[in-house]
């Protein structure tokens, strides 16, 4: 327990309300934006108890409806502010079994945080902030791994690939006693979340750890298996003797925007900048030998959470100057608030209402410019968001030397067009049923491949949900045969 | 880990592989390579499988080392292992019964096409095969090229060996020859190969299939650092292709796309060389 143990009696609502939102530590922007290391430093303990304290413990917690895995959320800042922090991890993990990941990566701001009842008066509570608080104080204070005690019930599960909503999945079987194996197409598990999210936002090691956490669980690893090629699905269940199959192998197929001069060389997709970066290693060459071009002025399209990652990144590998071209107005940035926030103490250039038209190239074949068009806001669209048209004779054109496509990703059709019965819908997406079961009896999917490009707690609410209908199928499949 | 059970030098610079990799060894098809990663520190590579074993669970890889990675590769050993072995990847190769099948390997490129010529041989084909090199000591499987094959034909640039010329030579003259009727053309080699070849069969609209070779990081279609354009199209290589109707493809654009990382390769190369005294012989 810590030292520092201010309530002794039950708070008023008054007191709770007089404590401001805590400020994040965090390094200096400058400083930061030249190295990898993680911009956020983590609350210090007597902060997030003061953070917690500013809890209202609301019988009807909003907050908790905001969140997509349902977090007992006034349960485990309850526990901060007794100081019981393993007790509060503990809490948070029954919901939530990558607290580490989502306190860092989830947009609160459109999720809990923006549900809290002191959004009303003034700040919502830190809820983020304390979730990651709590999941690295049980990093570093917990005594052993997670295991379990379940009676093995015998079935063979599989997941497909290894990111938030496969690892989930994979987690929530063993605990239930069957016997688990993911396939990884990579030679790290871990999908997005270390391929693409930076180091210097959620480090390599603590999704390791994580993986270290459900093998103590009794699950079984394998990488270098791209399902589609080295088995397939059908193979699974027929030859490798499987009961059931989850697919979560994400949505990683990039999408490129048709214009001219896109294959030049120093064109990169997101994907490709951030693999070569994070998973390969790149920003430590030459000792890692994956080698990346750095630019000098970079242009990233886009405005989402990838985007940032990658104009980010391009700083930090160099580059003079980062910018982001974004065809809507910055509060329309699908990004994380945060981030946005952070890229701007970076200095990150942010061209807003500008959409690319043409990438230019020197006589050697590389970039050296590109063509953009200045955009204004029509009408509201599909999406509610107002839509951007291009203004006539507006065209200019920025210099760069390096450009980076982030304006989204598609279903990769590898697992689908080797699984003969599988529907799909008209984007290629995996379809399933409420209970997250496929076409095929047996196989189920979530995460991104059947939403599109989401989040990382939408795929591993995916992951919970369809650990218990399949455990539901197995169990009726058993009482059948 | 992929433990290599075997390795031979089959020529100048260039290394027979024979590695342990079960579930690849049973899942792959002609015309398929992997991705490997000899270390954890390496880049992940592309590599045709030329043979496999499913009994055994082995894949043959035949590597020319011609940088960094590659030349290490080639200073391992039998019993050691690579770290990463991943795939089989790409589509197999499309294989029918033509009649009779011209099979062009230059240089490497011979290695991509033994197992789609035994394939095709397989498939009713009568092949006939044509190897090229720069000279006789870059000629490489002639003999197990040679029994899958009608008739065999080598040229060297150099005239050291078999006929002197370039294999569009002697793909010139079957083609014209009145008594042979060419009806398709699988070709591997170095990109200026497959466009002069692509150019040869085009006048008369023969079926050509060419074995492209971008750069590659993940081979899985997730990044499109591999991307060529085929008919106007961008398509992947590692998931499209890696063949590809040879009459279709954008072959300047692939050169020029081969050079992007030309500065650090040098330079990994050359730091390499330094500190483990070895070097490529050329
Ligand atoms: C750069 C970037 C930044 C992001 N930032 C945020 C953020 O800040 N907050 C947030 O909530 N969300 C963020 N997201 C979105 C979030 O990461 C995804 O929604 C989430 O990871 C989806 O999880 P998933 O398990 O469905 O798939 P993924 O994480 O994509 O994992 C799929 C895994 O399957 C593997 N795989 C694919 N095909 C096969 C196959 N055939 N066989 C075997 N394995 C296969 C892949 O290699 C991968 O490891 C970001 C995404 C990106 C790309
Ligand atoms: C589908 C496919 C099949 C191939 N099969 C074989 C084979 O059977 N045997 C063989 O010896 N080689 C094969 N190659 C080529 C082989 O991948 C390259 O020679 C190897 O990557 C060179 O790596 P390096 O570090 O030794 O050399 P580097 O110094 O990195 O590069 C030397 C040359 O290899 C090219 N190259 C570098 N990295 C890659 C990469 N990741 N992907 C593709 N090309 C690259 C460069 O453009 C350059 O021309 C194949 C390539 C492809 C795309
Ligand atoms: S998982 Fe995400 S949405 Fe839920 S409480 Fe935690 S930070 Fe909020
Ligand atoms: S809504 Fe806000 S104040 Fe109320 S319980 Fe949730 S976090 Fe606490
Ligand atoms: S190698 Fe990445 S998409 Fe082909």
């Amino acid at each position: 327990m810590s030292q520092e143990q201010p309530v002794t009696r039950k708070m008023t609502a008054k007191e709770r309300m007089a404590i401001e939102r805590q400020q994040m530590p965090e390094r200096d922007g400058q400083q930061r934006s030249k190295d990898f290391e993680e911009v956020n430093l983590g609350l210090p303990e007597k902060i997030a108890i003061l953070e917690a304290q500013r809890c209202l413990q609301c019988k009807k917690a909003a907050c908790i409806e905001g969140c997509p895995v349902e977090v007992d959320i006034p349960g485990f800042l309850k526990l901060i502010t007794e100081g019981d922090f393993l007790g509060a991890a503990a809490l948070m993990r029954r919901d939530n079994n990558l607290p580490a990941v989502t306190g860092r990566v989830c947009p609160q701001e459109t999720q809990c945080e923006e549900k809290c009842v002191r959004c009303k008066t003034d700040a919502p509570v830190a809820i983020g902030w304390l979730e990651r608080f709590v999941a690295d104080y049980e990093t570093a204070h917990r005594t052993g791994r997670p295991t379990t005690d379940a009676t093995p019930t015998g079935k063979k599960v599989v997941c497909v690939g290894s990111g938030p909503a496969g690892v989930t999945c994979a987690g929530e079987l063993a605990k239930l006693g069957h016997d688990v194996t993911v396939f990884e197409a990579f030679h790290i598990p871990g999908g997005v979340l270390v391929y693409g999210i930076p180091e210097f936002r959620l480090p390599n090691s603590i999704v390791e750890d994580e993986m270290e956490n459900l093998k103590s669980l009794g699950v079984k690893i394998e990488t270098n298996v791209l399902v589609g090629r080295t088995l397939t699905i059908p193979q699974l269940l027929e030859e490798e003797g499987f009961d059931a199959v989850f697919i979560a192998n994400g949505a990683g197929l990039p999408v490129f925007m048709r214009i001219a001069g896109e294959n030049l060389k120093g064109v990169y997709s997101a994907n490709e900048y951030l693999t070569r970066t994070n998973l390969m290693g790149a920003y430590k060459y030459p000792e890692t030998e994956t080698p990346i071009i750095v630019g000098n002025r970079v242009c990233v399209i886009g405005g989402g959470n990838v985007a940032m990652d990658a104009v980010r990144t391009g700083k930090r590998l160099g580059a003079e100057e980062s910018i982001i071209v974004y065809r809507r107005a910055i509060e329309q940035m699908p990004a994380r608030v945060e981030e946005v926030h952070h890229a701007e103490q970076e200095g990150i250039r942010f061209e807003m209402l500008t959409a690319p038209i043409e990438i230019l190239g020197d006589e050697d074949g590389w970039v050296r410019a590109m063509t953009c068009i200045r955009m204004e806001l029509g009408e509201p669209d599909a999406s509610g968001r107002r839509r951007p048209i291009p203004i006539e004779g507006s065209e200019f054109v920025i210099d760069c030397d390096l450009v980076i496509v982030a304006v989204g990703t598609g279903a990769n059709p590898l697992v689908t067009q080797t699984t003969p019965g599988l529907k799909v819908n008209k984007w290629g997406y995996i379809e399933a049923d409420d209970d997250l079961m496929t076409s095929i009896p047996g196989v189920f999917a979530g995460g991104d491949i059947i939403r599109g490009a989401t989040t990382v707690i939408l795929a591993m609410g995916d992951g919970k949900n369809a650990a218990r209908s399949i455990d539901a199928y197995l169990s009726r499949i058993n009482g059948k045969s | 880990m992929f433990k290599i059970v075997d390795k031979q030098t089959v020529g100048p610079n260039l290394t027979q592989y024979e590695i342990q990799a079960t579930r690849i060894a049973q899942a792959r098809k002609p015309g398929q390579f992997v991705m490997v990663r000899p270390n954890e520190k390496s880049e992940r590579i592309p590599l045709t499988v030329a043979r496999t074993d499913p009994q055994a669970g082995t894949i043959t890889l035949i590597v020319q080392a011609v940088g960094k990675t590659t030349l290490q590769m080639s200073q391992m050993n039998q019993g050691d292992s690579f770290a990463d072995v991943a795939g089989p990847m790409g589509q197999p190769s499309h294989i029918e019964k033509f009649g009779t099948v011209v099979v062009v390997g230059g240089g490497l490129g011979t290695a991509v096409v033994l197992p789609q010529a035994i394939a095709l041989k397989e498939a009713g084909n009568k092949i006939i095969s044509i190897i090229g090199a720069r000279n006789k000591e870059l000629v490489i499987l002639e003999k197990q090229l040679g029994q899958v094959s009608d008739e065999l034909i080598v040229t060297t640039d150099d005239g050291s060996y078999g006929n002197k010329g370039f294999v569009t030579d002697a793909l010139g003259e079957l083609i014209n020859a009145s008594d042979k009727n060419v009806d398709a053309v699988y070709c591997a080699g170095p990109v200026i190969m497959m466009k002069a070849v692509s150019e040869v069969t085009r006048p008369k609209e023969i079926f050509t299939v060419v074995s492209l070779n971008p750069i590659m990081v993940d081979g899985t279609g997730m990044c499109g650092g591999c991307r060529v354009t085929i008919g106007g199209e961008t398509k992947f290589a590692c998931v499209d292709g890696p063949e590809f109707d040879g009459h279709q493809v954008d072959y300047d654009e692939l050169m020029d796309r081969l050079t992007t990382y030309k500065n650090f390769e040098q330079r990994m190369l050359d730091a390499y060389q330094k500190t483990h005294k070895c070097k490529l012989q050329r």
